[in-house]
């Protein structure tokens, strides 16, 4: 077993090194003064404070898509939904903020409940076509992106639009339903507390719960499960469900942690964000921080970048590509893994059977 | 709703399906194609995208429209190459490595047209070609049919044929036999010495080249520039008239010009009073539909083979 997580490791670091070694030669190749582009890019989001606090802002909402993914990739549900998801639960969460009163602490919580409904109900309709009808949930779930972000531009639009505000947005959102400030200096809201949080109870949910175990039986083999006696059906639905809420969730408690409206009139991407953080994460629950920290440092340092320097951003674009590429990519080190137990074997045989040294 | 009776009913509206369609046809025969030889290709939608800014830059740096065509082509089939090889030979899981390509081509393109043009987002300083438009002899002159049929893209044409060509190319030649051998059981094919890695390669470099003739169809065609995520799902509702089309040519063509349709309607129903968000539903909503009928027709015939087995 330590083996494995031995070879795991290193091929993540590998994945990491090539992609990062690649990212310098494109900064050395297109920048007029690669040194100080680079600086900015590694160095600059620990320069200050705020660009700290903006590394652990971004790693927010990537913590709830990447735990969404995570449980449906974990029941190897290739669902692709959290991006809508995550959209519709902002608006979820903005629709009750701007329909009901409610006193504090408790508004927040019941707008970032309501997200995760309206974020669940979004995957339960590829969750049910799968399951009932062994419908693709991966092409559905990509029809449900965009139907959701029309969707949720029709109700914003209609219902809650603002409109004195210049640009579509909709009206302000109510003191008591936002997240407080955790950090003097940064923009740090509670929502990191909500993220770890979600964080356990995942973690509890996958491997401490009868439904979680159901869960990972199915990934592992969907026949044995069902052959054991698991209903394989609920799994299908329950999984994809769930990963929709905590996206749903995500949505939410970044809208109510960021904004001081809804103001999101294209889908912000962070449902394929999750993909490359659950990817990277092994779909290990208590990994996902981790890995949405590093993919917010890599996002961080690449604005920082863009912002002095003649680099664009969208460098993080390639180094992401070429991350998960290489970290799924089971071939990679196998040689190096091969000889590592032929050679441990070798060195064991002897004493184990009595065998010939150097047979 | 006389109006749009009327706007359907029209030649023009003819003519913008299939103008829609073209690029879904592309995508859509694409995805036929890996999906016989039995590897799913997702990566339509950024290969699409990649081949279309490609096809712009060479097509403005080269002043002629028939060289950006071809590198458009040229860097689907790469695409299509890098696919294979990370799926087969490094086994990266292939959906997961196609969603890497999605991901690096979204940002990638935007990166890419930045340092080559310094144009953010739209290639506005870029002098790109658009391919020709051609007047089909005989049937342009015939009314109706001459004004939905005739003066499209030469890659409309390209599209329309290449539904023949694919479905030649699998029902009637030895690649296409060793094609649908390996889809249907690799492990027989095996057995028989067909080279399952080399098939599957040629499959998904082919379907990377479809995807380049659709990436080049939306900047140098469809539109004459490239923009962020011009594509829009294309790719994705591709896989879906796959589905619905039952793997078949001819009838992915009809399910092409199904969405291509939907499309179309799209944008002739934003001249009406029905909110614009639920028009811009139409296609995807109509996709999800397909599957419904699709994943309910295969599951009847399903049920029918079970109690015939029985008998």
């Amino acid at each position: 077993m330590n083996k494995k997580i031995l070879f795991e490791t290193m091929r993540t670091l590998v994945a990491i090194g090539v992609a990062l070694l690649l990212a310098f030669v494109i900064i050395f190749t297109v920048s007029e003064d690669p040194g100080y582009a680079l600086q900015r890019f590694l160095l600059g989001p620990l320069s200050s404070l705020r660009n700290f606090g903006n590394v652990l802002e971004m790693a927010i909402p990537l913590v709830f898509t990447g735990l969404a993914i995570s449980v449906m990739f974990t029941a190897k549900q290739f669902n692709l939904g959290a991006e809508g998801g995550f959209f519709f639960g902002a608006v979820g969460a903005t629709a009750l903020a701007l329909t009901f009163d409610l006193p504090p602490v408790i508004m927040p919580i019941v707008a970032i409940l309501c997200g995760g409904i309206a974020g669940g109900m979004g995957n339960a309709i590829p969750a049910l076509l799968k399951s009932k009808l062994d419908a693709s949930e991966l092409v559905s779930s990509l029809m449900m992106n965009y139907i959701l972000f029309w969707l949720g531009i029709f109700i914003i639009n209609n219902y809650f639009r603002d409109a004195q505000a210049g640009a579509m947005a909709s009206h302000r959102l109510p003191e008591q339903v936002k997240l407080i400030r955790v950090l003097e200096g940064t923009r740090l809201h509670f929502g990191i507390f909500i993220a770890l949080l979600m964080v356990i109870l995942v973690y509890l949910f996958l491997y401490r719960s009868r439904w979680g175990y159901a869960l990972r039986m199915v990934g592992l083999n969907i026949r044995f499960a069902e052959y054991s006696g698991i209903n394989t059906k609920s799994v299908v639905l329950y999984s994809q469900i769930i990963g929709g809420m905590i996206a749903g969730m995500g949505g939410a408690v970044e809208l109510l942690g960021m904004y001081t409206r809804f103001t999101w009139f294209q889908l912000p991407g962070y449902g394929w964000d999750g993909i490359i953080v659950a990817i990277m994460a092994r779909n290990n629950p208590l990994l996902i921080p981790v890995f949405a920290f590093f993919l917010g440092y890599l996002r961080i340092g690449a604005d920082l970048m863009a912002r002095v320097t003649d680099v664009p951003s969208e460098v993080v674009a390639i180094i992401q590509g070429i991350m998960i590429m290489l970290v799924t990519a089971e071939r990679l080190l196998a040689g190096w893994r091969h000889r590592m137990i032929v050679k441990e074997k070798m060195q064991n045989q002897p004493m184990d059977e009595g065998g010939v040294q150097n047979g | 709703m006389a109006n749009l009776m009327d706007i359907i009913l029209s030649t023009s509206f003819g003519y913008a399906v299939l103008r829609v369609t073209t690029p879904i046809l592309f995508a859509t025969l694409g995805a036929l194609i890996s999906i016989k030889a039995g590897v799913v290709n997702i990566s339509m939608e950024g290969t699409m995208l990649t081949a279309a800014l490609t096809g712009v830059v060479i097509s403005a740096v080269t002043g002629s429209g028939l060289a950006g065509l071809v590198a458009a082509v040229l860097a689907g089939m790469l695409l299509g190459l890098m696919l294979a090889y990370f799926a087969l030979n490094l086994k990266t899981d292939i959906i997961l490595a196609a969603i890497a390509i999605n991901l690096m081509a979204s940002g990638g393109t935007v990166f890419a047209l930045y340092i080559i043009s310094g144009d953010r987002g739209i290639s506005s300083s870029l002098a790109s070609i658009v391919l020709p438009k051609v007047q089909i002899p005989l049937i342009h002159q015939i009314p109706v049919v001459g004004a939905v049929l005739s003066n499209h893209n030469i890659l409309t044409y390209v599209a329309l044929l290449s539904v023949i060509v694919v479905y030649v190319l699998i029902y009637k030649t030895p690649l296409g036999l060793r094609i649908r051998a390996v889809g249907e059981n690799a492990h027989a094919a095996d057995s028989v010495g067909i080279s399952v890695i080399k098939t599957q390669y040629i499959a998904l470099i082919m379907s990377g080249a479809f995807a380049g003739f659709g990436g080049a169809f939306m900047s140098m065609g469809y539109v004459s520039w490239f923009s962020t995520n011009m594509t829009a799902g294309r790719g994705f509702i591709a896989l879906a008239a796959e589905a619905l089309g039952m793997g078949r040519p001819f009838g992915v063509l009809l399910t092409s010009l199904l969405f291509g349709t939907a499309d179309a309607l799209a944008n002739a129903l934003q001249a009406f009073r029905i909110p614009s968000e639920f028009v811009q539903m139409v296609p995807y909503v109509v996709t999800i539909l397909g599957l419904v009928v699709y994943a309910k027709r295969r599951q009847s015939m399903a049920q029918k083979h079970k109690t015939e087995d029985r008998v």
